[in-house]
């Protein structure tokens, strides 16, 4: 029966269905390639010799490969600096935003709490007001959080929309579990760790990999309330470098130039080369992280358009 | 059983007490959180008295001049000002209309990836468009940057094909702006926006495709009245929340693609904030302006909810 049933779908496969299935295998192979080709293109170009790519002799496969641009782009000054500040505000911001949403979350589902609900709607409502940039900024001066690491973690913290997801979550968890702990004598901090915390890791887990990239990727922030160099953040590092050619050219003869004045061409850094290491540096994390977690994205992004 | 009744009733005023407290101290410990949200959210609003100022940076709000509603009527008389403010407000309409336009393409995109039946080619599909939308727009402007300067791999293949003589310069010049934009937008965003629609189209039964098939539907028909149908709550949701955001283009996509070249055509409004206020001479104006834009903002996702309420029943905020 299943047999008759598939020969009789396989003849259904008409001239039209054909044509239509190779148009459009097409067109997603066509538009996948689009979304991955500039990736690979950047790698093969930072791996190949760096006088053939800056005359744009690398579009496919990568000739003489060699790995000298990561060492020395390592050495660039200040990169460092940025790669370090990008990763510290991503590991402190997202666990601060993910402990924050956690417990807040939890909090505005406890019905004793004095102004539950009246709280809960003085955060929310933020959700759909802002007061524009430069009151933003006057704001940050006035709090000192101007050319300070923490202007990266401290206004993040509380987010409307993370504490929904959790409150939210934490109503479906029953409600016996938390009743029982109390029986037992635990207080809230404590239901909160030991009960809360383990049974919301789903949700938890959706909301770090959310923070985690934004903060990675932030920019805005620094280009805004940051003027020390000290404090650049990987990203804004990078736009500098794309839109400063010539000042990377000092940098990097002064950097590179000292240690080995007889460089080959093809070894030797260019803007070219430079800009690109760096682009593939801030992108390697990204395409690491995503498709390990791409299902906390999918299902970060299902919750999100239950309930807004 | 009949003593430990007593017991209880006679409990329950000092429980309540207890409750009360209990009540307090929760709300002592999220109190921090609610100082946090009023300095980052409602204190900055503050800063909106500094539109009715003329605020000159080194100096204290206080030895500024007030000056009333100088420059809101600035806007909306001064010649040169209604020129520049047209500009602007023509490049936030063209491009916002553009990605509001083209916010059917996910709904397209996710229909026609569901018709594809291998399932790991879908999956495959659905893994790379995403990646995109996980790089921050510097990166997107890095990626523009190398495959399309004079030596990037674009200009490199039509010169090879013969096509072109001479590199065309796609990122310093001014031709076609809003449209490259718009690409960059959709590049960045298709994949990654299609998503919910094919978890929607995964939930279909499937049914009614097997009983419109009894009766005779083809593919397209199959599509145009089963999936279609079936997608058009979410997509309503997102048309709507992208109409209330029409005026909130974003700065990073602009400010990271402007140059010298082509600010006359992608100097969107929340550019023009930064550009006047930031690296301007006139905070006040930026202020004013800003202004004038959380508040349109605001009365138009409150119009799309009254909209989303007659129209659907539902509210969307």
């Amino acid at each position: 029966m299943a047999k008759l049933m598939e020969k009789k779908t396989k003849r259904k496969l008409t001239a039209t269905d054909i044509t239509f299935n190779i148009l459009n295998y097409t067109f997603y192979v066509i538009f996948t390639l689009i979304c991955i080709y500039p990736f690979y293109y950047l790698i093969i170009n930072t791996i190949s010799a760096n006088d053939l790519s800056a005359n744009g002799a690398i579009n496919f496969i990568p000739k003489k490969i060699h790995f000298d641009n990561y060492v020395n782009v390592i050495k660039i000054k200040g990169l460092s600096t940025a790669a370090w500040i990008s990763l510290l505000r991503t590991v402190i911001g997202t666990i601060f935003t993910v402990l924050a949403s956690a417990f807040l979350g939890f909090m505005f589902t406890q019905q004793r709490m004095w102004g539950r609900s009246f709280w809960y709607r003085v955060i929310v409502v933020t959700m759909y007001f802002n007061a524009g940039l430069i009151p933003m900024y006057l704001t940050m001066k006035h709090l000192y959080l101007t050319d300070n690491f923490w202007v990266y973690i401290i206004p993040l913290i509380v987010q409307p929309f993370n504490i929904i997801l959790v409150k939210t979550y934490v109503e479906s968890i029953p409600s016996s579990l938390q009743e029982a702990a109390e029986i037992d004598g635990a207080g809230i901090i404590t239901v909160f760790r030991k009960i809360i915390l383990p049974t919301c890791k789903p949700i938890l887990a959706t909301i770090a990999i959310f923070s985690a990239v934004g903060q990675w990727n932030s920019f805005y922030d620094t280009l805004i309330y940051i003027t020390n160099q000290k404090l650049y953040s990987l990203q804004y590092l990078l736009y500098c470098y794309i839109n400063q050619a010539n000042s990377l050219k000092a940098l990097i003869n002064n950097t590179a130039g000292t240690s080995t004045n007889v460089m080959s061409l093809a070894i030797q850094q260019t803007p070219t080369s430079v800009r690109m290491t760096v682009t593939v540096i801030v992108l390697i994390p990204i395409l690491c992280v995503y498709p390990i977690f791409q299902r906390y994205f999918v299902k970060g992004i299902m919750i999100g358009s239950v309930k807004g | 059983m009949h003593v430990s009744k007593e017991v209880r009733t006679k409990n329950i005023p000092k429980l309540n007490r207890r409750k009360n407290v209990q009540g307090k101290i929760m709300f002592l410990y999220i109190l921090p959180f609610l100082l946090l949200s009023f300095a980052f959210s409602y204190y900055p609003l503050h800063g909106w008295i500094y539109a009715f100022y003329d605020y000159r940076p080194p100096l204290k709000l206080s030895q500024c001049d007030f000056v009333g509603l100088q420059w809101f009527n600035m806007l909306f008389a001064n010649p040169t000002q209604i020129k520049l403010i047209m500009k602007v407000m023509l490049n936030t309409f063209a491009i916002s209309g553009l990605t509001l336009a083209t916010t059917i393409l996910p709904v397209i995109f996710a229909i026609f990836l569901s018709e594809i039946k291998c399932k790991w080619f879908r999956n495959f599909v659905q893994t790379f468009t995403t990646v995109p939308n996980f790089i921050s727009w510097v990166m997107v402007f890095s990626v523009a940057y190398s495959l399309f300067t004079g030596t990037g791999m674009v200009n490199t293949m039509l010169l090879k094909i013969g096509l072109i003589d001479t590199p065309i310069k796609f990122l310093d010049g001014d031709t076609h702006t809003w449209l490259s934009m718009l690409l960059w937008y959709i590049w960045k965003s298709l994949g990654w926006g299609s998503i919910m629609y094919l978890a929607a189209i995964a939930g279909i039964d499937q049914e009614l495709y097997e009983a419109a098939r009894v009766d005779g539907a083809n593919r397209f028909k199959l599509m145009r009245h089963i999936t279609l149908p079936a997608l058009m709550p979410t997509f309503f949701v997102i048309l709507m929340l992208s109409v209330a955001n029409f005026l909130n283009n974003g700065l990073d996509q602009y400010y990271v693609f402007q140059n010298a070249f082509n600010r006359q055509h992608i100097q969107v409004l929340d550019l023009y904030v930064y550009n006047v206020g930031m690296t301007g001479s006139s905070p006040s104006l930026a202020t004013a302006i800003g202004m004038l834009k959380s508040l349109v903002s605001i009365t138009l996702l409150f119009a799309v909810n009254l909209l989303s309420k007659k129209i659907r029943g539902v509210t969307i905020i």
